[in-house]
């Protein structure tokens, strides 16, 4: 009897453990003999090498662009996220086929249906509502769909009364979309001012590149503004600052670096450091005095 | 009346040398109008004026970007395109309608912020932001009015209101017409395309729900006969603050997110 207890019991632990597989993300599974190039130093990097160093070059630190698959995979405690508004999806534009094109392209591309994954995880076991901006996808950019659901992830951190963070990774507004594109800049800081009102806390995490629509609203809205390494950060283009001034820019100009001489950012945080930080920052907002 | 001209033909009358600025619109509208400079940090950007008025018998703030009207002035206020400076100045002209309880009047006027070395070293984007944050909260009345060019952020910083019209051929978009036509096609020829994918006459944008009111030119544009459009632009302004006058602090600030909170959905 004991023996059969013990047995039923092992079945349901495999069970179990079988049920909850797909709750902890796992990098893709990519062959051994793969190597990636790093931007910075051109050195080859054995791609098990810059999974371990989370997406960083072992030698010289350059930090790689993350998918947003990879950046919540890092953040996140194992098997605590759940995606929101996953199926907002663009509506057609039947008056600008070349558009339409072009975001299916990378909806095939990076498997995601917009340039933003929205939802609710823990980092170090704080719960909080995270968007994360996917630059692999149209270069990031922010249209409708990118900005209703971090609109929409806003307004639900408000209301459940949760801290919120948004990772940038963006270009700036979808020109494609015109007029609609920037209403989103107007909507979304609208939507942290009021989570901001409740005395509730947000903090930004700008990684490469953060420009134009994007940096100019809710990437510089944050409680606690938090920058990755040699990250472009912006409002205008380089090209088209130096056509305007007619002179050179120099080599560090708009880098995190940058930004934090000019008093623009808090802090700049290696990957490797950051869900630590981010999970500490959490932690000390969740104590509130004389409530 | 009905929309007849093309996209491109209204671009090219928005950007008319004749077109009047935004201290025309002023000197019409408003009296006894004094001026306030700085933004109490840095520096006065003249790419963005501001002061205290009367319009009819109540006193108001008006911010407006303010293009020149001469070379000299033109180069001076970087052709309407603001420092971060300009918004900062814009934010604090604006809390201190807030606190004495004024409306807030913005003209609308730029072909964006200025992309200078300088605006990005001093916060470009935080400035933007900054403002976009805080017109949404203002608790007073604001009547954004766009007179003819509206371009990206730098416009849109200063349009976040309770009502938002647009002179009949002024246009608003999120880039310039050349620049979509250079970056999405390859090709500044396509410009007139462009003009008209972009969906950025007062026509558009009010049907998709954008703006709120359309204030018509003659034909040729308001140069042409300001008085005509000045007129109905007082009645706009005028009938809306009475509206807006009446209501209390808290539903004002909620119906104005809900009206920006469904654009562009």
């Amino acid at each position: 009897m004991e023996h059969l207890f013990n047995q039923r019991k092992e079945e349901l632990k495999e069970f179990q453990s079988w049920f909850n597989r797909n709750k902890k993300i796992e990098p893709k599974e990519i062959p051994e003999n793969i190597f990636k190039q790093c931007g910075k130093c051109h050195q080859s990097i054995p791609i098990h090498t810059l999974i371990d160093h989370l997406y960083t070059c072992p030698h010289c630190q350059y930090h790689f662009r993350l998918s947003a698959r990879e950046r919540l995979r890092q953040l996140l405690d194992d098997g605590t996220f759940k995606e929101l508004y996953k199926n907002d999806i663009t509506i057609d534009r039947e008056d600008f086929p070349s558009y339409q094109k072009k975001l299916e392209t990378s909806q095939k591309q990076t498997g995601l249906n917009e340039a933003v994954v929205c939802g609710v995880g823990k980092i170090n076991n704080t719960k909080c509502v995270i968007c994360v901006m996917d630059s692999h996808f149209m270069m990031g950019s922010m249209g409708r769909v990118v900005g209703e659901k971090i609109t929409k992830s806003v307004e639900y951190a408000t209301r459940k009364k949760l801290s919120l963070i948004i990772t940038c990774a963006s270009g700036g507004a979808r020109m494609q979309e015109g007029m609609d594109s920037l209403v989103q800049m107007s909507k979304i800081s609208s939507a942290i001012k009021r989570h901001s009102n409740e005395k509730l806390l947000y903090i930004t995490l700008l990684t490469h590149p953060t420009t134009g629509g994007v940096s100019a609203s809710f990437g510089m809205l944050g409680d606690i503004i938090i920058s990755e390494p040699q990250a472009l950060i912006g409002f205008a283009g380089r090209r088209v600052i130096e056509k305007t001034i007619k002179e050179k820019l120099p080599e560090d100009f708009q880098t995190a670096e940058f930004l934090l001489e000019q008093g623009f950012v808090d802090m700049i945080v290696n990957r490797q450091d950051m869900k630590q930080v981010l999970g500490q920052i959490l932690k000390m907002h969740e104590v509130t005095y004389g409530k | 009346m009905e929309n007849k001209l093309t996209a491109w033909q209204r671009v090219e009358l928005a950007r008319h040398k004749d077109r009047l600025k935004a201290q025309d619109y002023i000197h019409y509208l408003f009296d006894d109008v004094l001026e306030l400079h700085g933004d109490r940090l840095y520096k006065d950007d003249h790419a963005i004026v501001g002061g205290i008025g009367y319009f009819h018998d109540m006193p108001v703030t008006i911010i407006a970007q303010s293009k020149g009207k001469t070379l000299e002035e033109n180069m001076d206020r970087r052709f309407g395109m603001s420092n971060p400076e300009g918004f900062r100045k814009a934010m604090r002209l604006a809390k201190q309608a807030e606190k004495f309880n004024r409306p807030i009047i913005t003209l609308v006027d730029t072909a964006g912020a200025y992309p200078g070395k300088e605006a990005e070293e001093r916060g470009q984007a935080q400035a933007i932001a900054e403002c976009l944050s805080l017109f949404s909260d203002i608790k007073t009345p604001v009547i954004a009015i766009v007179l003819s060019e509206g371009g990206s952020g730098g416009a849109l910083a200063l349009s976040i209101s309770d009502r938002l019209c647009m002179l009949e051929n002024a246009v608003y978009s999120v880039l310039s017409p050349e620049g979509f036509a250079s970056i999405l096609w390859k090709d500044e020829s396509l410009v007139k395309e462009a003009a008209e994918v972009m969906k950025l006459t007062s026509y558009d944008l009010n049907d998709k729900g954008i703006i709120d009111f359309i204030v018509k030119e003659v034909e040729g544009g308001i140069q042409n006969n300001p008085l005509y459009s000045f007129k109905q632009l007082d009645q706009y302004i005028f009938n809306e603050l009475q509206v807006l006058n009446k209501k209390d602090k808290e539903s004002l600030v909620k119906e104005r997110y809900s009206k920006w909170r469904h654009l562009g959905i």
